[in-house]
């Protein structure tokens, strides 16, 4: 399963311990350029954990996490500039308008920022001006979402992207993903149901297991 | 060097939209230096003795108040990912978010010293030292604040703790803000607590957004 | 790595139970010998004070436990930085348990320095007293550091956040010292803990030596008494969670 390809990411003999239990352990996969991964298993099966080491928040207690063959932990000021991280929460300021939002979060990451089109791809232009605060929780996810858009960056790291979304802004996601990955992007979603990543290898988390000896 | 600007203007911007929180910090100020005349008695020598030493404690705890949401707002919906994916190294996004925590809640207090200086019969001629006192030595509050704030992050009932782990690290602070203070209203010599107050803030300049750099990581974790 | 497998072969827990298990029957021993000697030479043996009378007394136990008290401050901090960078959970351990011992030698250094000023002061507390304000701070600072392990569920992370106040204080107790002493000469009252103090006799020093090496043999046994204990408890919380987990 090892993918040596250093186009993309890949992920070797991956272990990672939390507090006195192993959440996983001798993990092994990758994505080429291109690829996509689909993280599946139980709650509490580390995938969101494992989104979390592959965006260097958490290091990994043994194995290692390549992107174009560089080791992330070498350079993590390196690999904190290639990805996108979406998780659980959408990290949007109630008191600032979508737009506000929107622009603040890009101008964090540097780079090129696109927050028209960003809004505009996932419908939500007519809503630029209006404070968070008075957005629904489908409103708000995809305003979360936009920064993808907003910002370009090769690596996603989509943690439940489709939480709260309906069927026509999943559909986007599923093109925005299509979009991403021609363009050579790679994605890595854990996802329980409801979204179409066609051509990407599941990797499937058993659950928790016994810390090692 | 745009992200950094890019995580101070966030800053502020939010600060201005919620609103109130630099009124917070001035009125915490005034009222708690307003109840020591109640404390100690009207006695206007009494109160110009202790004035110096009353505007710093009552500074010094405005700036505690506000250290709370430092970094638990971002930690609680999520934006402190965001932050830590930002090309800029943490510590100086920690450097970003202290210096818009200094002008929203720093500065104001500054601006507002001279005010309770007057209420405490603070003599006129201290007034400039105050204020560049002040100016010397806020910074060093919010910098060794975000210490404490980034440790209790993420942590329940973090907030609480706050205090005990700052209090002790403000005392040399303390210290020589009051010193140049009572100097220049006894008519000394300011040059010296002065200059050591600049250098607290140094120290903490290099000190503060390196460990507290190192306290979020654990948050993100 | 080869640097680190030194000390890792040292730390390791199971070798630390054994090695640790080998010396403490002595550091007993050793405590219970000093203490008894030190006693008996302080409290008997050497002389009253021209000036301060059989108040001096007290100093065999302040002077002791004011240096101890700064002592395991530092060694706490040395043990929090061999953590923080080589990930051991032995030396976060290490550096958790000297917190109680220290505040606890902190505590008897305030309160005999209390007890030995009072008759000179005619209170007592004196703020004027720098070096007694210092180690009020330093109690301050070790009372945070044990409240911060307290918060965190995660050991790891209580560890590391723990590491980082220790290193932040540490670079702090020299400030802290500069600022009260400065301060202190400032305010300009009477102080009877001078460096030097009042001018020592041979005949109080070696009594004050011995009871500094009862003092540091107390502080390694309790030391490693306290971490075999949580070495222990640990073990067993690894392996009910091994048991919840099958």
């Amino acid at each position: 399963m090892s993918n040596p390809a250093p186009t993309g990411l890949a992920v070797d003999d991956l272990s990672c311990r939390r507090g006195d239990h192993e959440v996983f352990a001798g993990l092994s996969c990758g994505a080429e350029a291109g690829g996509a991964l689909v993280l599946r298993g139980p709650n509490g099966a580390g995938k969101s954990s494992l989104l979390r080491v592959l965006a260097g928040f958490i290091p990994p207690s043994a194995g290692t996490v390549r992107w174009k063959g560089e080791d992330i932990g070498d350079d993590p000021g390196a690999h904190r500039a290639v990805l996108h991280y979406v998780g659980h929460l959408d990290p949007l300021k109630p008191v600032l308008s979508a737009a506000e939002n929107l622009t603040a979060l890009a101008r964090l990451m540097g780079g090129q920022i696109l927050v028209v089109e960003a809004l505009e791809r996932f419908g939500i232009a007519h809503l630029r001006d209006l404070p968070v605060r008075f957005l629904s929780a489908g409103q708000r996810r995809r305003l979360n979402l936009a920064r993808l858009v907003a910002t370009p960056r090769p690596l996603w790291l989509l943690d439940e992207p489709t939480v709260a979304l309906d069927a026509r802004a999943t559909a986007e996601l599923e093109q925005l993903i299509a979009d991403h990955r021609a363009a050579g992007g790679v994605v890595v979603a854990a996802t329980h149901i409801g979204i179409e990543i066609p051509g990407a290898a599941v990797v499937e988390l058993a659950g928790r297991r016994r810390r090692a000896a | 060097m745009s992200a950094f600007w890019g995580v101070v203007r966030r800053d502020l911007l939010i600060a201005r939209r919620q609103g109130g929180s630099s009124l917070l910090a001035v009125g915490f100020f005034v009222v708690v230096a307003a109840l020591f005349p109640f404390a100690v008695g009207a006695d206007p020598a009494t109160l110009r003795g202790v004035a110096p030493g009353v505007i710093w404690v009552s500074a010094l705890l405005a700036t505690l108040l506000s250290l709370d949401r430092l970094f638990q707002a971002d930690f609680e919906d999520g934006s402190l990912d965001v932050l830590a994916l930002s090309p800029l190294p943490l510590f100086m996004t920690v450097l970003a978010k202290v210096l818009a925590h200094w002008l929203v809640v720093g500065l104001p207090l500054v601006i507002a010293a001279p005010l309770v200086g007057v209420l405490l019969n603070l003599p006129l001629a201290a007034f400039p030292v105050l204020l560049g006192a002040a100016l010397l030595g806020t910074p060093a509050l919010s910098l060794i604040g975000a210490i404490g704030a980034a440790l209790t992050a993420g942590v329940r009932r973090g907030g609480v703790l706050v205090p005990l782990l700052v209090l002790p690290l403000y005392i040399p602070t303390l210290i020589f803000g009051v010193a140049a203070t009572a100097a220049a209203a006894d008519g000394l010599p300011v040059a010296e607590p002065l200059m050591l107050l600049a250098s607290l803030t140094l120290m903490a300049l290099v000190v503060a957004p390196v460990a507290s750099a190192g306290a979020l990581r654990l948050a993100l974790g | 790595m080869t640097v680190m497998s030194g000390w890792h072969r040292f730390a390791n827990p199971t070798r630390f139970s054994r090695l640790s298990a080998r010396i403490l029957p002595w550091t007993l021993a050793l405590t219970l010998v000093l203490f008894a000697a030190g006693l008996y030479l302080a409290l008997v043996a050497s002389p009253p004070d021209a000036r301060q009378g059989e108040t001096v007394r007290i100093m065999y136990l302040h002077v002791p436990a004011a240096w101890m008290a700064l002592f395991v401050y530092v060694l706490l901090a040395v043990f929090s930085g061999m953590g923080y960078i080589w990930k051991h959970p032995l030396a976060d351990i290490a550096a958790k348990n000297c917190a109680p011992i220290g505040a606890g030698f902190t505590l008897l250094a305030l309160v005999t320095g209390s007890l030995w000023g009072a008759p000179m002061w005619g209170t007592w507390w004196e703020w004027g007293d720098a070096r007694l304000t210092s180690f009020l701070i330093l109690f301050f600072l070790y009372l945070g550091y044990i409240a911060l392990w307290q918060v965190f569920e995660d050991p790891e992370k209580a560890a590391r956040a723990a590491a980082i106040l220790a290193m932040v204080g540490l670079i702090n107790i020299p400030v802290i010292h500069f600022s009260v002493q400065w301060w202190h000469t400032l305010h300009q009252p009477a102080s009877v803990f001078r460096a030097g103090g009042p001018t020592i006799d041979s005949s109080m020093l070696w009594p004050l030596f011995v009871m500094l090496g009862a003092f540091k043999a107390y502080f390694v046994t309790v030391l490693l008494w306290r971490i075999r204990a949580e070495v222990a408890e640990r073990r067993v919380r690894a392996l009910q969670m091994m048991q919840a987990e099958a």
